[in-house]
């Protein structure tokens, strides 16, 4: 007996640790398409500058290290990363079944509407009751914007590509008119919310830095997901939905069901984000309480290849150079918005990187 | 409101949807050949903003409408080859390319807007409305149809042409085909992926169109984001339209009955809805729109799918 196990552990130990190695280099090989693409992106970026007139190659280097100036910058640049990574995991999930949510925007503000509602009006509660209830209320008024779309795509085969986007539309105008009528401060010329009580406040992680747990709940969002879509049998059936619907249909999968859940929980995401937002930073709702993250998210989860776990670290890329690109507005009157073209052209060399490797591999 | 001024009101309105409804017209016609093609362009937001500010910076350097329109319409194109290449070429997925142009046209033209515009504030001499002997003359008729400026015109021109060269030209029975069966073209011994280029191009040339007329024929300056959606809002006239350039047309006009019916009731103060609720109104009804189409029906049946040569 003894020898018998002697022997299944000499032979069990090497293969795992190759199976270890090989995983290894696996993880390794699959970072060389996101960073030859970020490589190419920011390259693009300093061409485009040079072009201007402007000094690209220094402008780039404060775009990706201007914002690490101590601890206080890092916390902001986290601060940003957290719509981010909660967005992009979500949208990861969204994509793998083949769901096409470009409103996350709209999400986020159906999420920071429903926390301000929440944590304008009661009072009285304990944070520990309180701050939970906002979040919560945030991600159920975010998948519910995105579970319309998701209910005309169902129902009517309404394509989510035009619906999600009409509803960003609507979303934001839906807020300009809370902000500037029902929900407006009456004592601030500013259009804006009244301010959230004390206690419905995201709590701080540090107490002189913006930055509030949101972080550390992402990211454990960003893992469970993750482990929702490898492990669960959900999460296999949002995949096949997403590979192949009429497969899934034959196997006996409810299709509409799968493509609701995919799209409510990328919305809840979003909606999470924007309570964050009012909760977490600004602490009233305002008309542009977000500059952009319900868009940047999709390059977050297309540079993560749709995997939630590595958009934590695409979220913490795009946060950087989000940041980096308000240091170089501010020390070189570079336009902020170069993100943008630095987001589109790192989706393009994404696409163009995966395309190169599986012809690299159909050669070899 | 007594008859007499219902009626002048009227034909205001309609004055305003057609011009309203002119870069979706364009944008939307554009598109049908796109799809028909087989290729879902859904960057036609980007192309759009592209095509306005190329229209507007070139027609500030140069004085003329004629050459900006000219501009925004090769940079649609510049656009459309980006988009060709990816898509076509590379065969990489169609929305996430879309996407992506979307950013890089928002981001690029805020970004040169920025850099060499936003400060000086110059606006340009738009295209003003022709005046046709008599018929720019009649009640209500006149104002309702004459009074245009020339753009605006040539989308009845641009419609029609677009009709005949798709449906009454060997190139267009083979461009269809491209998008219900490839194989049978590949197989004739026609370049599928040729036919899929020229479609993008004809589409983004358009949508560069649509976008150059809102800087030159409609407001005279470029604002950040000025086409607010109008590339999404073709896609959905497209559905509606059932694939078709006559349909386009119509389907534009109402949109342009919308937007025409929010900015003149923001205007009149006897209507007592938030302006708000009129802005979402264009917004709403592509979503209505979807919803009373319900599926695809007459889309092409290889429409968003890269073409494989085996």
């Amino acid at each position: 007996m003894e020898q018998v196990n002697q022997g299944v552990r000499e032979t069990v130990y090497p293969q795992a640790a190759h199976t270890f190695y090989r995983k290894l280099s696996q993880i390794a090989l699959s970072a060389v398409t996101p960073i030859a693409a970020v490589s190419v992106a920011l390259a693009c970026g300093a061409v485009l500058l040079w072009l201007n007139g402007f000094n690209g190659l220094d402008a780039i280097t404060v775009m990706v290290f201007g914002s690490f100036q101590d601890m206080r910058a890092v916390g902001e640049i986290l601060l940003k990363a957290t719509p981010l990574i909660l967005i992009g995991a979500g949208l990861c999930v969204a994509f793998r079944c083949s769901i096409w949510n470009i409103g996350a925007e709209g999400q986020l503000y159906a999420g920071a509407i429903a926390a301000t509602l929440v944590g304008t009006s009661l009072d009285g509660l304990s944070v520990w009751i309180h701050a939970p209830l906002v979040m919560l209320a945030g991600a159920l008024a975010g998948a519910a914007w995105a579970g319309i779309a998701g209910y005309l795509k169902v129902r009517f085969r309404a394509s989510e590509i035009v619906t999600t986007i009409m509803l960003n539309y609507i979303a934001l105008i839906l807020t300009s008119y809370l902000v500037t009528g029902p929900m407006k401060d009456a004592s601030a010329a500013y259009p804006q919310s009244a301010r959230l009580v004390r206690e419905a406040w995201t709590p701080r992680i540090v107490s002189d830095m913006r930055l509030h747990i949101g972080i550390l709940i992402a990211v454990v969002l960003a893992v469970a997901l993750y482990i929702f879509l490898q492990r669960s049998s959900r999460g296999f059936a949002l995949r096949v939905v997403g590979l192949n619907p009429h497969a899934a249909r034959y196997a006996g999968m409810d299709v509409a069901r799968n493509v609701m859940v995919a799209i409510c929980i990328s919305g809840a995401m979003a909606g999470l984000a924007g309570a964050f937002e009012v909760a977490g930073v600004t602490h009233r709702l305002y008309q542009n309480i977000s500059p952009g993250y319900g868009f940047e998210g999709i390059a977050v989860a297309l540079l993560a290849n749709n995997n939630p776990l590595a958009a934590i670290l695409s979220g913490g890329l795009f946060a950087t150079l989000r940041s980096g690109s308000e240091v170089l507005q501010i020390t070189s009157q570079v336009p902020q918005v170069l993100v943008l073209v630095i987001q589109g052209i790192v989706i393009l060399s994404v696409v163009a990187f995966a395309k190169l490797r599986d012809i690299l591999r159909i050669v070899a | 409101m007594d008859d007499m001024m219902f009626l002048t009101f009227l034909a205001t309105l309609m004055g305003a949807a057609w011009r309203l409804a002119t870069p979706l017209i364009f944008a939307s016609i554009g598109e049908v050949f796109s799809e028909r093609a087989g290729v879902l362009n859904i960057g036609l937001e980007g192309t759009m903003l592209v095509g306005a500010f190329c229209g507007f910076a070139t027609a500030s350097a140069t004085g003329s409408i004629l050459i900006g329109l000219l501009a925004g319409i090769l940079g649609g194109m510049a656009f459309g080859l980006l988009f060709a290449l990816f898509t076509i070429t590379i065969k990489a997925d169609q929305i996430v390319v879309g996407a992506a142009l979307n950013l890089l046209g928002m981001g690029l033209t805020a970004f040169l807007f920025r850099t060499y515009y936003v400060s000086t504030g110059k606006g340009i001499e738009i295209a003003q409305p022709v005046h046709i002997p008599f018929l720019s003359d009649l009640p209500f008729l006149g104002e309702a149809f004459f009074r245009q400026n020339l753009i605006v015109y040539s989308t009845i021109l641009v419609t029609i042409l677009a009709a005949l060269v798709l449906y009454r030209t060997s190139f267009g029975l083979t461009l269809r085909a491209v998008g219900e069966h490839p194989k049978a073209v590949d197989v004739a011994g026609r370049n599928v992926a040729g036919y899929r280029y020229a479609a993008v191009l004809v589409g983004t040339g358009l949508a560069g169109l649509g976008g150059a007329f809102l800087t030159l024929g409609h407001s005279n300056q470029f604002v950040e984001g000025i086409t607010s959606g109008r590339g999404f809002i073709a896609l959905a006239v497209v559905v509606f339209a059932r694939w078709s350039p006559t349909g386009a047309f119509f389907v534009s006009l109402l949109f342009g009955l919308f937007y025409a019916l929010q900015l003149m009731l923001q205007a009149e103060a006897s209507v007592v809805v938030p302006y708000q609720v009129l802005q979402a109104l264009p917004y709403i009804m592509t979503i209505v729109t979807l919803i009373v189409v319900r599926g695809k029906g007459a889309a092409p049946s290889k429409l968003g799918q890269p073409y494989e040569m085996r």
